[in-house]
């Protein structure tokens, strides 16, 4: 029996393993909006590309990223292209709403990468067209910036086509971040707690009608219930706070939470 | 004197809820809800696998009526590809096939087998350039490899899902778990024939 569940643990580590070492593909770091890691942008090209993708971000939340990398490390570009936007995050959590246009010039593939939230805006015959007619006529002419930044103003053209659309996002992006969807599991946890504290209060209470403090405070190991509550408090409790805004305040840039499903288009020169 | 009495009665009222408090949590600790957690999980990947499937399924008879307009000497593969559509679609499949080897393994062969099929019926249209610039076609061609490419997610998030469920079946402590409160839950079957993207020979005429 023990040697049986020993050799199980043992197949299962070996297992994980395993699949690890084939998933191990190696990501640029997420620079900015635009990760040059294939290095064929200009410092100029760059710096206009990203003021085009915060504006973007700013004013729908849409998480739109461009990234060239030197290599696909024996991968598909879809494969390595939905890789890479997940280890990134892009897009707000709640609304997947990324996107990333990725090229990679030593396998000759481009890939445009939408996440599930944009799915609807973006659909994979635009991006199709958008690579076909914007993106690949400049790479056959050896010109990298020039389709990149063709292909960039066109998907951002796509995202803001329908203005109704484009509204509805922006306004549902300046809801404040708590909804009563957020406040139901924490309200439902409160009322645990407070539950079993009213238990134990009422547990300590019964036996000391007159002297409950005396014996709260005298009990060995501080289990009373406001020994309990007040340890909670004091410590673990307010902690909580600090590591939330330092994502963003640095001015740094991050993915948002988002994910993607594979949607959009690939293409090749 | 009367402080040590009333001392143990405390302890004794405070026993019960305590005792409760530290089961709750405790269980929870040690993993009583992974296997359900990871049951729903794997789920809803087999879902996200099934509605991929199925939006392949519908795109393909509007696939076959464009390329029948431009390439009627086809029809061989043209037949192909519907019927490895019908059979893939007479295969009842739902949330219980996971655990049905049999069922899974037709689900999974007649899929690939319409993969391959959907395959040439693409790779032949590269020799119809009237086909390849209709626009109609273009855009489904487009389509039909993005919702390729979604399976490929799909099937890759399933296969970690169930990945991490059965392993929390089998090892300890989920093992325990799963032979006394789980008797129900069984392991999963996964995908076992790699299911390649369509890859469209690169055919060029100069």
């Amino acid at each position: 029996m023990l040697r049986r569940a020993a050799f199980l643990i043992v197949l299962a580590l070996t297992l994980a393993t395993a699949v690890a070492a084939r998933a191990e593909l190696t990501f640029p770091p997420l620079s900015g909006r635009v990760v040059d890691a294939a290095g064929i942008l200009s410092p100029q090209v760059r710096a206009a590309l990203e003021a085009k993708l915060a504006a973007q971000e700013a004013k729908t939340t849409d998480q739109f990223v461009v990234a060239t990398v030197p290599s696909l490390q024996g991968t598909s570009v879809e494969d390595y292209a939905n890789r890479l936007f997940r280890a990134w995050k892009l897009g707000q959590t709640d609304k997947d709403n990324g996107a990333l246009l990725m090229v990679a010039p030593a396998e000759r593939r481009v890939r445009i990468e939408v996440g599930y939230g944009l799915e609807g805006v973006l659909p994979d015959a635009v991006a199709s067209t958008i690579i076909q007619t914007a993106i690949l006529p400049e790479f056959r002419a050896g010109n990298f910036p020039a389709g990149i930044e063709k292909g960039t103003d066109a998907v951002i053209e796509i995202l803001n086509l329908d203005p109704a659309e484009a509204e509805a996002r922006a306004r549902k992006a300046a809801e404040p971040a708590m909804t009563p969807d957020d406040w139901v599991p924490l309200i439902i946890f409160a009322v645990m707690i407070g539950f079993w504290i009213f238990v134990v209060y009422r547990q300590v209470r019964g036996g000391y009608l007159g002297r409950r403090g005396a014996g709260g405070a005298a009990l060995p190991g501080g289990i009373s219930g406001w020994e309990w509550s007040r340890g909670r408090s004091r410590g673990g409790w307010s902690g909580g706070g600090g590591g939330w805004s330092s994502g963003r305040g640095g001015g740094g840039f991050s993915g948002g939470g988002g994910s993607s499903g594979g949607g959009g288009a690939s293409g090749s020169w | 004197m009367s402080f040590l009495t009333d001392l143990t009665v405390v302890r004794r009222r405070l026993l019960m809820p305590f005792l409760l408090l530290v089961l709750a949590v405790g269980l929870a600790g040690c993993g009583v809800n992974n296997i359900p957690t990871n049951e729903e999980k794997a789920k809803a990947a087999w879902s996200e696998v099934l509605s991929q499937y199925q939006r392949r399924a519908e795109l393909i008879p509007n696939l076959v009526e464009t390329v029948k307009g431009y390439a009627q000497q086809e029809k061989d593969v043209l037949t192909q590809v519907t019927e490895a559509r019908a059979n893939a679609t007479s295969i009842k499949v739902d949330a219980s096939t996971i655990t049905d080897p049999e069922t899974f393994k037709k689900f999974q062969d007649a899929q690939a087998q319409l993969s391959g099929a959907l395959g040439r019926l693409i790779a032949v249209s590269e020799a119809y350039p009237d086909l390849k610039s209709n626009q109609n076609f273009l855009a489904l061609q487009a389509q039909i490899e993005g919702t390729e490419n979604r399976i490929a997610v799909a099937r890759r998030d399933y296969i970690e899902a169930v990945r991490v469920y059965n392993t929390e079946l089998r090892t300890f402590p989920g093992v325990l778990w799963a032979s006394t409160l789980y008797r129900s839950s069984k392991p999963m079957e996964t995908f076992t024939i790699p299911e390649e993207q369509m890859k469209v020979p690169q055919v060029k005429f100069n």
